[in-house]
Formats: C-alpha cells, sequence, structure tokens
C-alpha cells in the first residue's frame, strides 16, 4: 500500500494548492488510480495490456463454461436468471451477432453458429471513457478500462457510448442474486455499471486473469507493446480480427477464426 | 410578487391541490424506485435509457423556444410580443426545471449527484449539458423576474438586463445543441450518428415549445382576465408552421440517407420503428401516430386561412405538440436502443411505475408554471391597459 515519497510530495502539494490537505487524504481512492495503490512486488506489468481469443479451442460446451464460470464466480457477477436485469463480464455469442456486418450466407456452417468468447475490449480510444461525466470510468496507464464502482451515479451513458455491449447496469440489488459469495472480492450495490477489469486485483498479486488461467490456453494475456510476448506471438502467426474496427475505438481483444481442418488441408493440397 | 401565488379562486386552488396529489403519489412511486432501483422500470441491458431521458430531451427543446419569442421583440423590436415574451421565459424555467428533474430520476445513484461538479469531466458531453441547463434556467429566472418587476411599476427593465437577454439567446440555441451532442457522437449508434441531429433537435424545438405557448395563452385568456392578444398568437403560430415544415424535412432526410443508402445498421432501426422488425413491432403504431398528426397539423397549419381561425390554431398545435412527443419524447431515444449492439431486437415498454414517476415529473413543472404565470398574470391584469416599454 506504500506510496513513494514523490507520488506523495505531488499529491500534498497539489492538495495545498487546490482543495485543502485533509480532505483530500480522508479520500485517497478518488484521486489516484487503483494501480498506483496496488504497487506491489509481484504486480503484473505491461505498456498494454491484450488478450488472444483463439477460437479454435473452443470446442465443447464445457470449454465455454469454465471460462465463463472463473470470471463471474470470483467477481461475484450476480444471476437474476432474465435477460433484462443481466450482468455478464464475458458471455458467448454467435458470429453474427459478435461481428456483425461481417457475416454471410455462405459462411462455414461451424462457424456461423459458433459461440465466440465476449468481454470488454479495453479499447485504446474507449468511448465509455469518452463520454463518463465523473471519470468512474477512466483508462489506465497499462491500457485497462477501469470502473470506480464507487464514484459512478449510474446515468448509463457508458452503456450507449460502448458499441460492444460490455457493460452491464445493477437495476437490482446484485447481493441476493450471488450464488456462492467470493469473500475476497467486493459484491456491489444497486445503480452503478460494472463490466470486466481485466482482472486487475490478480495482476496486482502477479497472477493472470481468471478466464485466461481457466482457459486451458484457449485464451492468451499479455503485453502487446512486447514483441517477444506470446500475444505478438500469437498475432504473427495467425489472422486475426476485432469487433467492429471501423469505428476506431481499438478494441485489444483479437480473433483467432476457428476454420475449419478440411478447408485448410483441401487449401494446401492444391498448392 | 410570490405571494401573488397565494391569493386565487377556487378554481386556482383545485388545480394546485390537484397537482401537488400527482406529485405525491409520484414521489411515493420514487422512493419504491429508489430503494429497489431502476428495476422497477422497463429499461434493461439493451434498451438503458427510455422514457425519462426522453422526456429530459423533448423538454429541453420546449425550454429552448423562449427564444423564438425573444429573438423577434428583442433583437427585431416586433413590439406585439411584449405582453407574451414573459410567458415563454416562465415556460422556459418550468420546462428545464423538468429537464433537471428528470435526469435525477434517471440516476442509478442518486445521491453522488454532485460529482459530476465535484469531478469535472470537460470531455463529457453531459458535464456541459448540466453546465448549459444549470445556466439556462439562471438566466431565465433573472430575466423573467426582472422585467416582470419593470411591468409591475410600468417601467423598463434594468439596463444590465439587457445584455443577460442577449445572452440567452445563444444560450438557448447551446441547449439543445449540446443535448443533441449527447446522442450524435456516439460511435455504433447508427440512428444517433447524424450530424443533422442538432439541427433536427432545433427544428422540433421551435416547433414543439411555441406551440405549446400558443396552447398556454390561449388557456390564460379563457381563465383570466389578461389576453395576451390575437396578432401575437398569429404571429408565433407562423413560426411553428415554418418549424414544423422544417423539421418534417429534416427527418425526410434521416429517412432518405438511411434507406437509399440501404447500409443495415442505418435501415435497421427505421425499421424498427415505422415497420417492425423480425416481428418486433410495439412501437410502430405510435409512430404512426405520430406521422398523421404531423400531416394533420401540416395541413392546419399552412393554410393560411385555417391557421388564422383560433380554435383551429388550437387543433393544429395540439397535434402538433402530441406529434412531436412521441418522435422525440420516445421514438428517437428508443430507436437509438433498437436493434442493439448485437442487431438484436430487445423491446422495451415503460412500466406503471415509471409512467407515474414521468407524470408527476410533469405534474411538478406544471406546478412552477402555474404559480410563475399566476404571478406575471395578476400583475398583468394590474398593469392592463398600461402600454409597456421595454
Ligand atoms: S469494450 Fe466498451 S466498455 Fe470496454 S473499453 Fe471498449 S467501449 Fe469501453
Ligand atoms: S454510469 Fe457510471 S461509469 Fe457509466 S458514464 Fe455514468 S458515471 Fe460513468
Ligand atoms: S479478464 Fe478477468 S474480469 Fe475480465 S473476463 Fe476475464 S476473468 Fe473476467
Amino acid at each position: 500500500m506504500s506510496m513513494d515519497r514523490r507520488e506523495f510530495l505531488k499529491i500534498a502539494g497539489f492538495s495545498t494548492i487546490g482543495i485543502g490537505v485533509g480532505w483530500i487524504l480522508s479520500r485517497p481512492g478518488e484521486f489516484l488510480e487503483a494501480s498506483q495503490f496496488l504497487q506491489t512486488k509481484e504486480l503484473l506489468k505491461a505498456k498494454q495490456w491484450a488478450m488472444v481469443v483463439d477460437m479454435r479451442r473452443f470446442k465443447t460446451e464445457e470449454d465455454y463454461r469454465k471460462v465463463i464460470d472463473a470470471c463471474h464466480k470470483i467477481h461475484n457477477v450476480p444471476d437474476f436468471g432474465n435477460p433484462k436485469d443481466e450482468i455478464k463480464w464475458i458471455w458467448a455469442d454467435t458470429f453474427e451477432h459478435a461481428f456483425p456486418g461481417q457475416e454471410n450466407e455462405f459462411m462455414p456452417e461451424s462457424m456461423k453458429h459458433k459461440p465466440f468468447i465476449l468481454l470488454c475490449n479495453h479499447c485504446e480510444n474507449p468511448p465509455c471513457v469518452r463520454v463518463c461525466p465523473t471519470k468512474a470510468t477512466f483508462k489506465r496507464k497499462d491500457g485497462i478500462t477501469m470502473q470506480d464502482l464507487h464514484r459512478c451515479i449510474g446515468c448509463r451513458y457508458c452503456m450507449a457510448a460502448c458499441p460492444f455491449g460490455a457493460r452491464s447496469f445493477n437495476y437490482r440489488d446484485p447481493r441476493p442474486a450471488i450464488k456462492e459469495p467470493n469473500p475476497e472480492y467486493p459484491t456491489r450495490m444497486i445503480g452503478v455499471v460494472e463490466k470486466c477489469t481485466f482482472c486487475e486485483e490478480r495482476l496486482a498479486k502477479g497472477q493472470i486473469p481468471a478466464c485466461v488461467e481457466a482457459s486451458n490456453g484457449a485464451l492468451t494475456f499479455g503485453d502487446i507493446a512486447d514483441p517477444n510476448s506470446e500475444v505478438r506471438r500469437l498475432l504473427n502467426t495467425n489472422y486475426t480480427i476485432r469487433r467492429k474496427a471501423e469505428l476506431g475505438t481499438r478494441p485489444v481483444v483479437y480473433y483467432i477464426l476457428d476454420i475449419p481442418t478440411s478447408v485448410v488441408s483441401g487449401g494446401e493440397s492444391n498448392a | 410578487m410570490l405571494e401573488k401565488a397565494l391569493v386565487g379562486g377556487k378554481r386556482y386552488w383545485t388545480w394546485v391541490f390537484f397537482l401537488l396529489a400527482v406529485v405525491g403519489i409520484g414521489f411515493i412511486t420514487y422512493l419504491q424506485q429508489f430503494k429497489l432501483g431502476l428495476g422497477i422500470t422497463g429499461l434493461s441491458r439493451d434498451v438503458s435509457w427510455g422514457l425519462y431521458i426522453g422526456q429530459f430531451t423533448f423538454l429541453v427543446g420546449v425550454a429552448a423556444s423562449a427564444v423564438m419569442l425573444v429573438i423577434p421583440y428583442y433583437l427585431h423590436d416586433f413590439k406585439k410580443f411584449g405582453k407574451i415574451v414573459i410567458l415563454g421565459e416562465f415556460l422556459a424555467v418550468s420546462a428545464v426545471t423538468m429537464c433537471i428533474l428528470f435526469i435525477f430520476v434517471d440516476m442509478g445513484q442518486p445521491m453522488r449527484i454532485m460529482n459530476v461538479v465535484l469531478h469535472p469531466t470537460p470531455n463529457s458531453i453531459m458535464f456541459w449539458d448540466s453546465v448549459v441547463l444549470g445556466g439556462y434556467l439562471t438566466l431565465n429566472i433573472i430575466i423573467g423576474w426582472a422585467t416582470l418587476h419593470a411591468d409591475k411599476k410600468g417601467t423598463k427593465p434594468a439596463s444590465w438586463v439587457k445584455p443577460l437577454i442577449y445572452l440567452s439567446i445563444p444560450w438557448a440555441v447551446s441547449i439543445h445543441t449540446v443535448t443533441a451532442f449527447l446522442y450524435a457522437g456516439l460511435p455504433g449508434r447508427h440512428f444517433w450518428l447524424s450530424a443533422i441531429m442538432a439541427a433536427r433537435f432545433l427544428a422540433s424545438a421551435f416547433a414543439g415549445g411555441p406551440a405549446l405557448l400558443i396552447i398556454l395563452a390561449l388557456i390564460v385568456r379563457k381563465f383570466t382576465k389578461f389576453d395576451p392578444g390575437r396578432e401575437p398568437i398569429q404571429a408565433i403560430g407562423k413560426i411553428v408552421t415554418y418549424a414544423m415544415i422544417a423539421n418534417v424535412f429534416f427527418l425526410l432526410l434521416e429517412v432518405f440517407t438511411a434507406v437509399y443508402s440501404s447500409i443495415p445498421g442505418h435501415t435497421h432501426p427505421f425499421k424498427y420503428l415505422y415497420l417492425g422488425l423480425e416481428g418486433h413491432a410495439k412501437l410502430v403504431p405510435l409512430m404512426w401516430t405520430s406521422s398523421i398528426l404531423a400531416i394533420v397539423s401540416l395541413v392546419l397549419l399552412i393554410f393560411p386561412s385555417i391557421r388564422r381561425n383560433e380554435s383551429m390554431l388550437a387543433l393544429a398545435c395540439i397535434a402538433l405538440f402530441v406529434s412531436l412527443w412521441i418522435d422525440k419524447g420516445f421514438g428517437l431515444i428508443i430507436g437509438g436502443f433498437v436493434p442493439n449492439m448485437f442487431e438484436k431486437v430487445t423491446e422495451y415498454w415503460p412500466t406503471l411505475p415509471e409512467t407515474i414517476i414521468t407524470i408527476s415529473v410533469w405534474a411538478v413543472g406544471f406546478l412552477v408554471l402555474t404559480i410563475l404565470y399566476k404571478v406575471a398574470v395578476s400583475v398583468r391584469e394590474e398593469t392592463a391597459g398600461i402600454e409597456l416599454e421595454h
């Protein structure tokens, strides 16, 4: 939890010029990013975190369930059992819904109906951050789009702005709808927006995101700014697509498509 | 001067207590929403703004429309508006009050409303919207009050009011432009992603607001001794006509772009609203009602001989107001969310609690309006006959 001296002096100086020492120090969480607080030795660092979803590795229902459950269980994501009040951080939907406009009639059946794993894209140019009137949604230096649940006023402007449907709103008190609460992670209050945080709480402890850990290699997480990282290796050696790249939000979740092997090998034999 | 609101006949008090009762019912319902959350509304993960934000958007237009009286009167010295301009300014006060309340009831964490001020965020249009709305409310309260005070004494308003009046003109345009920007700059919301949005907002505002003002002026004439005069009402009628023509024209431009380009993202919301999409057609009857009322109002307004008949004019204004209310207070917001980000259709319909809260916010607005108009009319009744110079 220790802040370094420079950081402290910066804040102290800022507060004397500005609004009053006592008031700011009593609300440190509102003035510092979570990342600046959780400066631990184990912290995983990156210039820009990114994820690669290898759709070739999602075969059975179990493959999907593991990944989704891993996230929703540890993060106390409630289950109301109806789509109206639904909260989801990571979920699966068909190609045509995940990539509207990209589908065509003649694409391989296997891909047309294959559910894609979807989550917040932690866009490099995120409209959700741009519109938020309180800075409750903000961008961390390592590229994670964060959500400060204590500052959010529940205006839902970010939901209108996110073109990926990645944000959920707590229309009801989530607590009674959490099946097995995880005491290690906070639950949320009514009336705020929430979403995937790239497991910043795990990164701070030197762990990779829970969904990645549970995915058996189907999800890869890493620093896209580092040319030697695993994500970069995957991007170098595979054709990948991103959701609605044309909107310019610059998503950092990449998808390797599951092109049926028969198609690929057929292509090779012709060559 | 406010004491004038405390003396009134039986009809006045019945009306005031009726409004208070509606406000009371709405307040109790709101407490329910406060406790249980916005889950008691029809809103969902896919349609996250609905009736509340629609009313807010619509009423910003009503507020902005005061400028249609202020410009001719103060800028072009159109003396005939002298008696009626105060009604426009007070209508703006009541409309902005409702806007602020609608934003408030739409918030998930209303206790944190001050966060917008404590953490000013210039990159958020919502921040600017709160700035311009707050400013406009203040301007109109000051201007309205100062001119009324002057009226009472039969003098000109103090010289410091003039600059404020001039300031209020671009300010009125700004409140509606900024509100249009709330929607117009969002990636992936095809229905709203249109450069003409702000122009459409202004055109509909300059039609809908003055139409309401005509209705109000006719009511005032009927129930009080204050007569805003036939000529100003006819003049506003012309404003309403031209603004409505522009509004319908702008809407047709949008339809053309969507339909002729036939880009699915752009056509789908229109299909959903006017024809139904994938078997979902909840809004279709409503949207056609709006279109038909728009045509009816235009027919009544465009022919001067019909427009000159005051009851026809009133009819046209009511049709126009309802048409715009459906179009802007409902369809425009829902069309932005349906189909959703995944090109799937999730429909929305307001629930009973949501409707009660909405009606009671309107009741608050009418209460504010009644009180302000009562004061204005009482002053007018006293000074009847005195020719006013501003
Ligand atoms: S996916 Fe949506 S919520 Fe996530 S960063 Fe991008 S715009 Fe924001
Ligand atoms: S709902 Fe919360 S996070 Fe989203 S824009 Fe509003 S204040 Fe920001
Ligand atoms: S990165 Fe973490 S928070 Fe995001 S979906 Fe995966 S497990 Fe959930």
